[in-house]
């Protein structure tokens, strides 16, 4: 089993990047920054408060205007460049994620830096493409839209996908010419400057920026500054709530992804043969485990069909059975350690409230211990809890390797038990009969219905919530729009006056 | 029944040190991704509730002369009202605008099966 080395491309300790150079907090405090892998701190990373954020908006603010004047073209190629730079060190940049983050570092090479890299050149593709438009009012009036950047936005970041998740908020905002204050996530604050250090120099100084601290320090003097045009957050429903309080108080528009409760439907003739889509459907069962569980879209409610539910759960347990989980630098390793102490004990109190209201566990249900260095990491056992849809586990995001399932009689009870759910965000759903996949992907309200397959997050494929989900979608090159005003060009090319006055 | 949300001594102690810091305080649970389920402490009034929100707890907090409100979405608590909650702490980094964060620890709720 091939592991590669703790990596050695983290510096000991990080400062803000405010105006294309590194500055040290105002008030010169650090927060340590453990390695979920083991639990030991491996680098201290700048404890940013209002005084950092406002000098980083100052540097977005003398940035902006030019950044936002350059051609599309400069700014396509700066994206492409950065690209590249991403791509010549996909292996370090996967590596330092995983040591980050925790999860099992075949992801970080397969999906996650590979993922990053294509988005920057979606966008630098999408935004050559952009056009306004012009709609002729009449033989001599015109109305002329134009795409304008709205200035400076600030953009704060999850931790269950550091650097993708930076890159679905950054490369929009960068290729539609807008400067960014971004703030990465407490728990995972350092990868972004490793992947800094590979990219700064491509862009102007000032037109990313990105001030650590936590959340109630540096995020709200973010979320709260009339100086930020618009504000992007990835998160949850009170952290969402009170973002759009802020941003009420400034009318200033946000975008918002809060998460869900996903179901992953799995119709009777799933199992018409045992043949490579049933094979597939299986691995689909089992995405519930990719990054340990933490993605808002887990599919974390499997709905399976009277007719199969016992062979097909059977197999599925089994197929859960096989998940490696091990030092997540191994390449073999497929499932890691979940990102932070307080991540795990949550988990832990959910495996806890399951048993109480009744649900029966298949397989799991326990902290793992990995034994050696591990043994200070965060691990949990891939679980699969039996139950009813009105359980907690069944209706809340555990943001662990914890899969909830329940059966269902046909496509009208599968639909009603899987919108039965406060979120919108994600659904799976997997039949051989195309009609019944489509009835069910239109019926559920969520923004992305996986149809046959599932955690496919290609650029160019919407991705957003319904419900208490979220607001905006990202992913495609409708976000251009979030992060742009509108301006109308109303011209007259008549000399005649209208004779009102 | 017992009280609907209680407070284990652990997390006493920090929403004592926290109202110290910051004044008389509130808490509002979450929903949804990433440090969704995390009770999320305020300076009381820093958290808009509405009418979409219910109060579900006043907890009286040795040592603080104000009680410390409990809020919940509605539609949450609809899902959650066969249990009852507990406010805990736990060593941690947590994320959200929650004051306690920089302290190093979390609030964390357990739950019951109400009775």
């Amino acid at each position: 089993m091939p592991r590669f080395e703790a990596p050695d491309t983290y510096q000991s300790r990080y400062d803000h990047f405010i105006g294309g150079e590194y500055v040290k907090p105002h008030k010169g405090q650090y927060f340590e920054n453990p390695t979920p892998v083991t639990g030991q701190t491996f680098t201290e990373v700048a404890r940013g408060t209002a005084e950092d954020v406002e000098r980083a908006l100052d540097a977005a603010h003398g940035a902006a205007d030019a950044w936002g004047r350059t051609s599309v073209a400069e700014r396509a190629l700066i994206l492409n460049r950065i690209a590249d730079r991403m791509e010549e060190n996909l292996q370090s940049l996967a590596i330092a994620e995983t040591w980050e983050n925790g999860k099992p570092v075949r992801e970080s090479l397969a999906a996650d830096i590979p993922l990053a890299i294509d988005h920057f050149r979606y966008f630098a593709g999408a935004i050559r493409a952009q056009e306004g438009s012009l709609g002729e009012i009449d033989d001599d009036t015109v109305a002329y839209h134009f795409h304008e950047p709205l200035g400076v936005v600030g953009q704060i970041i999850p931790w269950n996908f550091p650097i993708l998740m930076a890159t679905w908020k950054l490369a929009p905002a960068l290729a539609a010419g807008n400067a960014v204050v971004l703030k990465p996530a407490e728990q995972t604050p350092a990868s972004i400057h490793y992947w800094l250090s590979l990219v700064a120099d491509l862009l102007p100084p000032g037109v990313l920026n990105v001030v650590n601290g936590f959340g109630v320090e540096a995020g709200k003097p973010l979320a709260s500054s009339p100086r930020v045009a618009k504000v992007a957050f990835t998160g949850e429903t009170t952290t969402g709530r009170l973002i759009m309080q802020y941003a009420s108080e400034n009318i200033k528009p946000v975008t918002l992804e809060l998460g869900g409760k996903s179901p992953n439907i799995f119709f009777d003739d799933v199992s018409a043969a045992r043949d490579d889509f049933f094979d597939k459907a299986l691995e689909g069962f089992t995405m519930f485990a990719l990054n340990q569980g933490e993605v808002c879209t887990c599919p974390s409610r499997a709905l399976i069909q009277q007719g199969h539910y016992s062979d097909f759960l059977a197999a599925a347990v089994s197929r859960t059975g096989q998940i490696v989980q091990g030092h997540p630098l191994d390449t073999d390793t497929m499932i890691g350690a979940q990102a932070s102490n307080d991540q795990l004990e949550k988990i832990l109190s959910y495996l806890d409230i399951g048993r109480q209201e009744g649900a029966k566990v298949l397989t799991g249900g326990e902290r793992a211990d990995l034994g050696g260095e591990l043994s200070g990491g965060y691990y949990v056992q891939p679980t699969i809890f039996e139950g009813d849809n009105s359980m907690r586990i069944f209706q809340e995001e555990i943001f662990g390797p914890v899969v909830s399932v329940t059966s269902f009689a046909d496509l009208d009870d599968a639909v009603k038990i899987a919108n039965d759910t406060l979120y919108g965000l994600g659904a799976g759903v997997w039949s051989r009969d195309v009609n019944t996949a489509y009835r069910a992907g239109r019926s559920i309200q969520a923004g992305r219905v996986w149809t046959n397959c599932y955690h496919a997050y290609p650029a160019h494929a919407a991705f957003g919530g319904y419900k208490q989900s979220g607001i905006g979608r990202e992913n495609h090159k409708m976000m251009l729009e979030h992060y742009q005003q509108t301006k109308n060009l109303l011209v007259s090319y008549s000399p005649k006056k209208l004779g009102f006055f | 029944m017992g009280d609907v949300v209680t407070v284990t001594p652990a997390a006493a102690d920090l929403i004592r040190s926290l109202r110290a810091a910051h004044g008389p305080l509130m808490f509002h649970q979450s929903g949804g991704c990433c440090d969704g389920s995390a009770p999320m402490c305020y300076p009381a009034g820093e958290f808009r509730t509405g009418s979409s929100d219910v109060l579900l707890a006043s907890l009286a907090v040795e040592g603080l002369a104000e009680p410390v409100e409990f809020w919940m979405s509605r539609s949450q608590w609809e899902l959650w009202r066969h249990t009852t909650l507990t406010v805990d702490v736990v060593p941690g980094r947590g994320s959200g605008f929650s004051l306690e964060a920089p302290e190093g620890v979390r609030f964390l709720i357990r739950s019951q099966l109400a009775r």
